[in-house]
């Protein structure tokens, strides 16, 4: 089964490739869509629900390029496996919460996934590794196409895409990126920043996108509006912002080097010591000391740590991938212990320069 | 240190969080993280930042209590409530409310994104279709049905009227480039 096969390497957006890809981790666009003659999601009957998922396969029917994903009903997927795939962030914490009425169309190289009946009919998610947001646009606008030749959308001249929720309509798009920024964090210089990109209009989130929790120094910056704009429009301001950021958090990293070097090394190398060491640990702690393993390749300090490892770390270390890894269900307190042994073992025979 | 939240537990969790656009540090012990990060799940909901928005425009109780989409049943209330409409034609249903709400969100209340090739092809069939109607309406005035001729000709107002709308629109769009 596809979701088994995911296990066994990290997904696209983890790859630690593409343009920028020290900084800016991944790239995303989400579309939002409906069909013109179904009620949105919550307003929906059962039949509805059977009717939205027989059109979507018949829409994958007919496209050779649709024909590619796999058609997974909401129902097929265990709720380990859901928690799995929201780890990965293939699908939403809403997805995951409320998954008897909805389905999920994924590519096995998980560039695009595909939430049918999520908060729209359809929600189209691209995630390419590295700052690439136009083959990102592309990608997405292909899959919207390909539905397209065979859906009606819900759309008016003047509003664009209907939307079930008006914060949407217009494109129906949310372009986001996610950025590492941990010289933003230790130079304090991240709320001058963030409340910057507030008042253009782009949203900040966290890891995990829901909620507002910045793990491991993470960032999510998206786009607030979609409507009144194009989509080259709103993809080149978010570019705009992304350069910038990435300069600053540049900037941020060369004052730290150059005026406390020798504390951020013992930071960096305090953190693959616990790392390499501990017996029992959390997943938050994990976190924030893989993020500065992360800064510390970045400098040089950290040898014979592949990238891409690292990136699958951030992801491997959480419960369900955990409880996948290791084939069994593990308590809270299990957990910790599994999660040291797992790093141990991954992180052998990364050393310091 | 102690938990910020209980002040009883020592703090092992060290997290940053971003609250309307300012990094705040938070030190909780494992209990509390593990409550916290269950809020964060439902933390967000669109429908109390909507539901603040429309408050602002004083809207009148009574109407909007009978205000519901003709094909979905969702009343205005109910979206007020939760923050997400039933169908695209709640939106022509509510129109006078949703107006003022997205100027609010979007500062904008014209599309300029992408369009359906489906959409492009309504237009020309209805170019087609007012040719058609056209051709009804001569029979119809020639057969002396009034009420039917009537009809038709309120269509192929209706027809023309989208087209000099979409018109106008594409023809501002490329004025701006
Ligand atoms: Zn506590
Ligand atoms: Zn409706």
């Amino acid at each position: 089964m596809i979701l088994e096969d995911l296990l066994n390497k990290p997904g696209e957006w983890f790859k630690g490739k593409g343009p920028d890809a020290n900084i800016i981790i991944s790239s995303r666009i989400r579309l939002a869509r409906n069909l013109v003659d179904i009620p949105f999601p919550k307003r929906m009957k059962p039949p509805q629900v059977e009717k939205l998922f027989e059109r979507i396969r018949q829409a994958q029917e007919k496209s050779n390029f649709l024909r590619g994903f796999e058609f997974l009903k909401g129902t097929e997927i265990s709720p380990l496996d859901r928690e799995f795939l929201l780890e990965r962030h293939l699908v939403s914490q809403e997805y995951v919460n409320y998954s008897q009425d909805k389905a999920l169309l994924l590519r096995r190289d998980e560039v695009c996934s595909i939430m049918v009946n999520e908060e729209d009919h359809l929600r189209i998610q691209v995630i390419k590794s590295g700052f690439d947001l136009q083959d990102t646009w592309e990608i997405a606008n292909r899959v919207e196409e390909e539905f397209s030749k065979t859906l009606n959308f819900a759309f008016s001249l003047n509003l664009g895409f209907l939307t079930s929720c008006p914060t949407n309509v217009g494109t129906g798009m949310r372009a986001s990126c996610m950025l590492h920024l941990p010289g933003l964090i230790m130079t304090k210089r991240i709320n001058r920043v963030l409340e910057l990109i507030s008042k253009l209009s782009f949203t900040t989130r966290g890891f995990f996108g829901e909620g507002t929790q910045a793990i491991g120094n993470f960032f999510q910056v998206s786009n607030q509006l979609t409507l009144g704009l194009s989509e080259t429009e709103i993809l080149s301001n978010l570019s705009g912002i992304i350069k910038q950021l990435k300069n600053q958090e540049l900037q941020a990293r060369e004052y730290m080097l150059s005026r406390y070097r020798l504390s951020l090394e013992d930071k960096i190398c305090r953190a693959l010591g616990v790392l390499k060491n501990c017996r029992l640990i959390s997943s938050s702690e994990t976190l924030s000391h893989l993020s500065l393993l992360r800064l510390g390749i970045d400098l040089g300090i950290i040898k014979n740590l592949d990238t891409e490892l690292l990136n699958y770390l951030f992801i491997m270390i959480q419960p369900a991938h955990l409880q996948k890894i290791y084939k069994k269900s593990l308590s809270h307190q299990e957990r910790d212990s599994i999660r040291a042994e797992l790093l141990r073992e991954k992180l052998e025979r990364v050393y310091i320069r | 240190m102690l938990c910020d939240v209980c002040g009883k537990n020592p703090a092992t969790v060290h997290l940053t969080e971003i609250i309307e656009g300012k990094i705040i540090e938070v030190h909780l012990c494992e209990d509390c993280a593990k409550k916290k990060t269950e809020e964060f799940q439902k933390q967000f909901n669109i429908a109390d930042f909507l539901s603040e928005l429309v408050d602002i425009d004083s809207l009148d109780k009574i109407t909007l209590s009978e205000l519901s989409c003709p094909n979905c049943g969702l009343s205005y209330e109910e979206f007020k409530n939760k923050g997400r409409l039933g169908c695209a034609e709640c939106y022509s249903a509510f129109k006078d409310k949703l107006t003022p709400l997205l100027r609010k969100i979007h500062g904008s209340l014209r599309h300029r994104g992408k369009v359906p090739k489906l959409e492009m092809r309504k237009e020309l069939s209805r170019e087609e279709r007012i040719k058609e109607l056209k051709q009804h309406l001569e029979r119809a005035v020639r057969l002396e049905e009034y009420e039917e001729a009537a009809r038709i000709r309120d269509e192929i107002k209706q027809l023309e009227a989208e087209k000099t709308k979409k018109n106008k629109r594409s023809n501002k769009r490329s004025n701006k480039k």
